[in-house]
């Protein structure tokens, strides 16, 4: 119970998808100008990513590993979250239709974050266990949203700040990721893992 | 031999495996498209609540409902004539564009106005009742008829069909109650 306890914490802060690992920086940045869209990525995120790797875990050790097609498993992986992410926007669509125009072309575009795919290899390379890979992937989705959701947060009060002119926009969104991923290496020492 | 034999099924089996799966993935989302199948476009919906349901067809097109699908579309969002600005912001807040001013065509009398009629004239043929898409013209056949102010929307539908011409339509007169601050049209410019 530990161990798994341990896992997630180190995957939300320690090794920290985002601002640790640098996976994930294409919605990091495209999806943070406003709260609202972000807490919606964030859902979206989360529930690409443990679905993911829970698929790819088991298609990966009950069926590649057993045939020997590990050399599979990039475009197998990339099938699977393909399809969860095409399901997610199904949902999404008939659930909550201002959601889904917030979302717009994020959405699909799960489908080509990195984060998704780093989570499912990972989990392989790493050889996690059945539970280990589901919180492994919840963990990682986590410290993605977390992340997000801060970073929009602080773009949103630094839309209004008086800042010298070159800096405003993307530049200052790249400066505050910085220190943030700064910030984060600050939790290096809190878990031996 | 038995090697290229071999090398051979274990690509068949790579192919069927990566097939199969595909195949089933493809099932789960048919499934999933016919189940999760969104009726209508809800964006429709959620237009058609801000329009004022005047169904008065001043923006060319029958009613709210025809108008709230063509925004949908990409037709202007500032063809409401009863709605005014403050209905056009709301769609533009909702669609994500720029609020645009009241279109000149549409907007040829835009001071909110109110049917009143002359009683003494009328001559209690309900025919301004069927006309009236809110329910704001109290009365009885062959009883005088009267309009509920407030529930006016100053659609202009009633005129037309009375038969004596006893319907006219006035100015809202202005109150402390209604009157508009519109302090969006003073320009903010941010100054570097």
């Amino acid at each position: 119970m530990t161990d798994y306890l341990l896992l997630l914490v180190s995957t939300v802060l320690v090794n920290n998808f985002v601002l640790v690992k640098f996976l994930g920086l294409c919605p990091f940045m495209g999806v943070s100008s406003r709260t609202e869209t972000a807490i919606g990525m964030s859902f979206a995120t989360t529930f690409v990513m443990t679905i993911a790797s829970l698929l790819s875990y088991l298609i990966n050790s009950y069926i590649l590993a057993p045939l020997g097609l590990e050399y599979l498993t990039t475009m197998t992986f990339i099938l699977v979250i393909a399809v969860v992410v095409q399901f997610t926007e199904m949902v999404v669509h008939k659930t909550s239709a201002n959601l889904y125009r917030l979302l717009g072309i994020f959405l699909p575009l799960i489908t080509t974050n990195c984060a998704v795919l780093g989570v499912a290899l990972l989990n392989i390379y790493e050889q996690h266990n059945f539970f280990e890979s589901i919180i492994y992937g919840f963990g990682a989705a986590v410290g993605f949203s977390l992340v997000l959701i801060m970073f929009s947060a602080m773009r949103e009060k630094i839309v209004n700040a008086n800042i010298p002119k070159p800096f405003k926009g993307a530049p200052i969104a790249m400066i505050t990721a910085g220190l943030m991923s700064l910030a984060f290496m600050g939790f290096t020492g809190l878990v031996k893992f | 031999m038995a090697g290229i034999i071999d090398s051979i099924l274990f690509t068949l089996i790579a192919i069927g495996v990566l097939g199969t799966m595909s195949l089933l993935f493809g099932a789960l989302l048919g499934y999933a498209s016919v189940k999760f199948k969104v009726k209508g476009d809800p964006l429709v919906e959620q237009l058609d609540e801000l329009l004022p349901q005047t169904q008065c067809g001043q923006c060319g097109y029958p009613g709210c409902k025809p108008y709230a699908q063509a925004i949908a579309d990409g037709e202007a969002i500032n063809k409401c004539a009863p709605g005014g600005d403050d209905t056009i912001k709301k769609i533009a807040a909702l669609m994500g564009v720029e609020v645009q001013p009241l279109d000149e065509s549409h907007a040829s009398d835009n001071t909110p106005k109110v049917a009143f009629i002359i009683e003494e004239d009328c001559i209690g043929c309900t025919k301004c009742i069927q006309a009236c898409p809110v329910d704001a013209i109290l009365g009885a056949a062959k009883q005088m008829h009267t309009i509920i102010i407030d529930e006016c929307t100053g659609c202009d539908l009633c005129v037309a069909p009375c038969p004596v011409d006893c319907i006219e339509m006035v100015p809202i007169q202005q109150t402390v109650q209604n009157w508009q601050w519109d302090l969006n049209s003073i320009p903010v410019v941010e100054i570097d």
